[in-house]
């Protein structure tokens, strides 16, 4: 199949150009923006290791959300948890050796799949259901968690039902780290599977998705609340400092 | 007093989102800023002529300086975690009034000229050219936001739309749509001194009819000074705290604590304004501008501390901005920080124990607190996180018998806005106001009904004035609403000083009255 594999493989070449050199051009216009005034939503911690402890209980607790509503954070944790342990479990297509971590999560990466649909369900109700959820709900909004979910179940098929030979796909895509490409599997389930990563992977850094690194770069979540003690001027607003 | 010609929410006993209800409050919208005020402050009149492109420049700008707006643009998921979380929302059902769909009145914009998807797909990503009638809804929604950021405490992500309403009056501002009522008070400051332009005759009159009124109800004389060059500590007040009911009455409750703290301090005529209206607009030029003046005044004076009166959004500006705005504050005493507010000086001295109490004066009360949102949200009291909402409940707890809080819910850095803040206290919102007001109101009704609370304490003018005017509309009376220092002043015990037994005979000063308008509260408030 030389079509399939060099389609696929330019695919997922240029796939990875825009996920990596789009997110890098964010994260580099995030971090340039200034933050001339200090905005933590109070009360906020007094030092940077404060800091680290708030951000890390909402990238891994969503706290804020938590506090919010408590089915959006069920369903949205249980997406969010089960794609980070399936991200896992596939470096193993990635990765020669495979790690002992890697192999050990192997199992659980199984249920975690089962976990991200019943979140992703759970999140696409809420947009028919809620009435303010569906007042807010755009078609992107909707393609995006249709996308997820065909990820998601064509993924699963290929576990339970419909297996397809995972040493030739791991050869494709170990070879694409040498630019020596293997054939890919001629599975339709495979085929659709794979290419919607790759449109996941395009769609990253100019979406929604961007809420992501976006976190990170939050002021009124990363900033230390030391404002009295510690003196700020943003670049842009030296000029009306005294001469 | 109030006669509604808009339907007042009924108070319910637990908290319910009411269904969508598109375009409620489309006709709600404050009058335009004449002329006159737009140009001290730096704008354009009125809407230029290329406004659509002066719009999109700006706030390309604009992403450009501020962290929050680029991110805050890019960053929602549409999760529906603030939906229910504004109060004006809850009060008016309009879902223009939902954080994200207040947000996304810009966020349509930014897609449209700021984003490939959006030039690419519009319809696809719900992306919208700037036209005339977008430009209106931003006038009317951008101005039915207080700025309270309670739906930042909720969002996964932090995204406040006080920093995306700001920025959408900034950007109107500088194609000449402002709103009259900020920007004819910012103006006002620069030509008299304070949001309610009192001249400095006025202000020195009225201090000493309070100096007056005080000795005849405690026999002991205690100090209002102003402009007093050496004074050890710079008061940097609210304006309607000089006169308007309740305001005064925690102004003549700050006195008492520095007299019997044993402090010298004044006011100043030229800062007579805590208050920073440029916040409201987004203004950075203006803030600053405004945040010179108590600079300026620190120097003048030779004070060597600086403190705040009660009022919300002006402790939010010099708690989180003053540093940068006008600093560096080096010239001051560094044992305190820069600035303080009132109740951070007020509890310092109740922890030493050198103000004693007596707590039945107030025993008529039985009391509840309102935190004010930027105090809540946007600030801190002391040294610890959180220290905004321990510290006035300590001080309550210290002058009053009787203190019960409001429903967890509803209050610390979940509290509910007033309904007025962020610069909507004027009388061409009132419908948005009493409605915005409805899940404080919901709340106050609750203790009043289960615990018996008859007063409750805040510590910004905004919320004083805005609930004096609202609560009427409940069926409740505007003089539930209390000053914190108000309680203060009631228990203090006064130390008499040495020549207190004399008789002053100096009677010229115009009493407090004598300034008090009528009904016209709101354009005075803070």
């Amino acid at each position: 199949m030389p079509f399939l594999t060099g389609l696929y493989a330019f695919l997922f070449y240029f796939a990875a150009l825009v996920l990596v050199s789009g997110l890098t051009y964010k994260v580099v216009q995030y971090s340039r923006t200034p933050a001339p005034l200090r905005i933590p939503t109070t009360p906020a911690p007094t030092t940077s290791s404060g800091v680290v402890l708030r951000m890390t209980r909402e990238v891994v607790l969503f706290e804020s959300l938590f506090r919010a509503n408590k089915w959006t954070w069920i369903f949205g944790w249980l997406f969010h948890f089960g794609l980070f342990l399936v991200t896992l479990r596939h470096l193993r297509y990635f990765l020669n050796p495979v790690p002992a971590v890697i192999e050990f999560i192997q199992p659980f990466g199984i249920y975690a799949g089962f976990a991200m649909v019943v979140g992703l369900v759970g999140l696409w109700a809420r947009r028919f259901l809620v009435d303010r959820v569906r007042y807010i709900s755009s078609p992107g909004d909707h393609l995006m968690l249709a996308l997820l979910l065909l990820i998601a179940a064509s993924g699963l098929l290929m576990s339970f039902l419909l297996h397809t030979d995972i040493v030739s796909v791991k050869t494709f895509f170990l070879g694409l780290y040498h630019f020596d490409l293997r054939p890919l599997p001629a599975d339709p389930v495979l085929l659709l599977h794979i290419a919607l990563v790759a449109v996941l992977m395009i769609i990253f850094p100019y979406s929604k998705l961007l809420h992501a690194p976006g976190l990170f770069f939050s002021p009124t979540r990363n900033q230390v609340d030391d404002s009295r003690e510690r003196r700020l001027v943003a670049p842009w607003a030296s000029r009306f400092e005294r001469p | 007093m109030a006669k509604a010609t808009f339907e007042v929410p009924v108070l319910s006993q637990y908290p319910d989102v009411p269904a969508v209800t598109p375009g409620t409050m489309a006709g709600s919208a404050p009058f335009l800023s004449k002329p006159e005020f737009q140009a001290p402050l730096g704008f354009p009149g009125e809407l230029v002529e290329n406004w659509q492109e002066r719009a999109i420049e700006k706030m390309g700008e604009l992403l450009t300086r501020y962290r929050s707006l680029r991110v805050y643009m890019d960053a929602c998921v549409k999760c529906g975690a603030c939906t229910d979380k504004c109060h004006y929302f809850l009060g008016t059902k309009d879902p223009k009034n939902m954080p994200v769909g207040r947000q996304d009145l810009m966020r349509k914009v930014y897609r449209r000229y700021f984003t490939l998807a959006g030039r690419l797909f519009p319809n696809l990503v719900g992306a919208q050219d700037l036209t005339r009638e977008v430009l209106d809804e931003w006038y009317s929604y951008f101005h039915q936001c207080s700025q309270c950021r309670r739906c930042s405490v909720f969002c996964p992500y932090g995204i406040d739309t006080a920093e995306i309403s700001m920025a959408a009056r900034e950007i109107m501002d500088c194609i000449g749509v402002g709103q009259k009522y900020c920007n004819e008070i910012i103006a006002k400051v620069y030509r008299v001194g304070n949001n309610l332009g009192l001249p400095g005759p006025a202000l020195v009159d009225t201090l000493e009819g309070l100096e007056e009124d005080v000795f005849d109800e405690t026999g002991v004389r205690v100090r209002y000074p102003i402009d007093e060059v050496g004074a050890e500590i710079l008061m940097v007040t609210p304006s309607a705290d000089f006169f308007a009911e309740p305001h005064v009455d925690g102004l003549i409750g700050y006195g008492k604590v520095f007299h019997e703290a044993g402090v010298s301090w004044t006011f100043s005529s030229y800062a007579s304004e805590a208050a920073n209206f440029g916040m409201f607009i987004g203004s950075y030029e203006n803030m600053h501008r405004l945040s010179q003046r108590i600079r300026e005044e620190a120097i003048r004076l030779k004070v060597k501390r600086i403190v705040f009166g009660e009022c919300g959004h002006a402790w939010r500006v010099g708690y989180s901005f003053l540093n940068t705005l006008a600093g560096p504050w080096d010239f001051l005493d560094p044992r305190y920080p820069v600035p303080q507010h009132i109740c951070e000086f007020t509890h310092d001295l109740i922890l030493q124990g050198r103000l004693k109490f007596d707590k039945t004066q107030n025993d008529d009360k039985v009391l509840t607190f309102h935190d004010s949102c930027n105090v809540a949200r946007a600030s801190r009291m002391g040294d610890t996180p959180g220290g905004q909402f321990e510290i006035p409940r300590a001080i309550i707890r210290a002058t009053c018998n009787h203190f019960y809080d409001m429903d967890e819910e509803t209050i610390r850095d979940r509290t509910f806005c007033c309904g007025g803040g962020g610069g909507l206290l004027t009388d061409d919102l009132i419908e948005l106001r009493v409605k915005g007001a409805k899940p404080r109101m919901e709340a106050l009704n609750n203790v009043m009904q289960e615990k018996g609370v008859t007063h409750m304490a805040a510590i910004c003018a905004i919320c004083k004035s805005q609930f004096t005017k609202v609560l009427p509309f409940y069926g409740m009376e505007m003089d539930q609403i209390v000053s914190l220092h108000q309680l203060v002043s009631n228990a203090i015990v006064l130390t008499p000083g040495a020549d207190d037994g004399d008789e002053d005979d100096d009677d010229d000063g115009a009493t407090d009255s004598a300034l008090t308008p009528g009904d016209e509260d709101d354009d005075a408030a803070d």
